[in-house]
C-alpha cells in the first residue's frame, strides 16, 4: 500500500513538473514560430570543468558558418574574447541568447572584446538556425567534428553530447578571467557578463 | 481510507499545478489582468504616465483613457526589428493633438532584467517607458503570449479595463495601425 502510494504520488509529481516546465517561456520571439524543440527540464550542469580562472585558455580552430576558420590564438595580444557556448540549435534558451548579444556589439567594442558563439551542431544546422536571428555580427563556430572536441577540452561537454550553456571571458594574454557554466535551463543575465567585461579595463 | 489519501494527494497536486498555470491570452472585450508594475525612476516617464503613486502601480492608474502595451523581449529578433516602428507610432501619437494626452504607450520586457530592458531602451532610443518582467510574472498573467504582442486597453472612469486590441506580431504600417486602433476608441 505504501509502495503504491509513493509510486503514484511520484508519478503525479513528475507529470506536474513536466506540465509546469512546458509553460516555461524562452524563445518566445515570433521569429521562430513553432520551430523550437523543447527538450524539457534538464539537469542544470552535467560536466566537470577542465579549465580554471587564472589559467590559460586552450587554443582551438573551428569552422565558422561564414565559411572561414577561426582560431582563439588569432586574437592573442589584440582582443579580449568572450566564448559563448550554447547547448543546441533550435532549442528554447539558446535561441534567445545570441539575438540579445547581437544587439549589443557596441558593448563588446567598448571593451575591446570579440564574441565567438559555439555549439556542437554542424554548419548547415547552424546556418539555418542563425538565419532566424537576423544578421549576426559575431562568428558562429561549429564544434561538431570531432564531436564536441573543444567543449570536451574545456570540460563542458555534457553526457548527452551537447555543450553546457557556458561563458568564458579570456583576456588579451589568453588567460581565462571569468567562467560561468550556467544552469542550462536558464539564460545568463546580461549584466553579469558586462560586469566581467568592465573588470578587464 | 486508501481512496481518501489518494484523492487528497491528487487534490493538493492539482491545486499546486493550476496555481502555476498561465492565464488565457488577452481577449478583446474582456478585462486586462491585474498587472502590477514597479515605479519608473525616470522623471520623464513619471510625467508621461501621470505619476501620483508609490513604489508600484497598476495599469488603470495611468492617467489616460487608453493604454497600448507592447509585450516584448530584448532577446527577440522581431522585437528588435520592430523597435523603430513602435518609436514611430509613439511620435505619431504625440504629434496628434487629439491623441497626445489620450493614449499612453508602455513596453513590458518579459524575462528581461531591469538592466536588459534599459539596454534595449538605450540601443533603440525608446522614448516611452519600459518595464522589466524578469521572473515572467506578468507574462503568465497575459497568457504567455509570443513576442512582440500588442494589447490595447480602455481604462474606464471606475478603474475597470476593457481590452480593445490584442494581436501577436509586428504593427505593420503605423498610420494604418493608428487608424485601426482609434476606430476602436472614442477618439475617432
Amino acid at each position: 500500500m505504501k509502495n503504491h502510494l509513493s509510486r503514484f504520488s511520484g508519478a503525479i509529481g513528475l507529470v506536474i513538473l513536466i506540465l509546469v516546465w512546458t509553460g516555461s517561456a524562452f524563445a518566445l520571439s515570433d521569429a521562430y514560430k513553432n520551430n523550437i524543440y523543447s527538450p524539457g527540464l534538464l539537469k542544470p550542469v552535467d560536466s566537470v570543468l577542465k579549465v580554471k580562472v587564472g589559467g590559460p585558455a586552450p587554443d582551438f580552430t573551428l569552422p565558422a558558418v561564414n565559411g572561414k576558420r577561426v582560431s582563439l590564438s588569432q586574437f592573442r595580444g589584440k582582443k579580449n574574447v568572450v566564448l559563448s557556448f550554447v547547448p543546441a540549435a533550435w532549442t528554447p534558451v539558446c535561441s534567445d541568447q545570441w539575438p540579445g548579444y547581437n544587439m549589443i556589439q557596441d558593448i563588446f567594442d567598448d571593451h575591446d572584446a570579440v564574441l565567438l558563439g559555439i555549439t556542437v551542431d554542424n554548419i548547415p544546422t547552424l546556418y539555418s538556425w542563425t538565419n532566424q536571428m537576423g544578421q549576426l555580427w559575431f562568428p558562429v563556430l561549429s564544434d561538431f567534428w570531432p564531436h564536441g572536441k573543444v567543449a570536451r577540452t574545456y570540460g563542458i561537454l555534457r553526457s548527452d553530447g551537447v555543450a553546457e550553456r557556458a561563458l568564458f571571458v579570456i583576456d588579451k594574454k589568453g588567460i581565462i578571467r571569468y567562467i560561468d557554466v550556467h544552469n542550462i535551463n536558464q539564460r545568463p543575465p546580461l549584466e553579469a557578463l558586462v560586469d566581467e567585461l568592465d573588470k578587464l579595463r | 481510507m486508501k481512496k481518501i489519501v489518494i484523492l487528497s494527494i491528487v487534490s493538493v497536486l492539482l491545486a499546486l499545478w493550476t496555481g502555476t498555470l498561465a492565464a488565457a491570452p488577452p481577449k478583446v472585450g474582456g478585462p486586462l489582468s491585474d498587472i502590477t508594475l514597479s515605479a519608473p525612476k525616470d522623471s520623464g516617464d513619471k510625467d508621461y504616465l501621470g505619476w501620483g503613486w508609490g513604489n508600484s502601480f497598476k495599469i488603470p492608474e495611468i492617467k489616460a483613457p487608453y493604454v497600448l502595451i507592447e509585450i516584448f523581449s530584448m532577446y527577440c529578433p522581431y522585437c528588435q526589428g520592430e523597435a523603430p516602428n513602435v518609436n514611430k507610432l509613439y511620435a505619431k501619437i504625440q504629434a496628434n493633438p487629439k491623441l497626445k494626452d489620450k493614449i499612453r504607450l508602455i513596453g513590458i520586457g518579459v524575462g528581461n532584467t531591469a538592466f536588459e530592458v534599459n539596454t534595449f531602451r538605450t540601443r533603440y532610443k525608446i522614448p516611452f517607458p519600459l518595464f522589466p518582467d524578469a521572473d515572467y510574472v506578468i507574462h503568465k498573467q497575459v497568457g504567455e503570449v509570443r513576442t512582440p504582442y500588442f494589447i490595447g486597453v480602455k481604462i474606464n472612469a471606475d478603474g475597470t479595463t476593457r481590452i480593445l486590441y490584442s494581436q501577436l506580431g509586428v504593427l505593420g504600417d503605423v498610420d494604418q495601425f493608428l487608424t485601426q486602433f482609434t476606430s476602436l476608441t472614442d477618439l475617432k
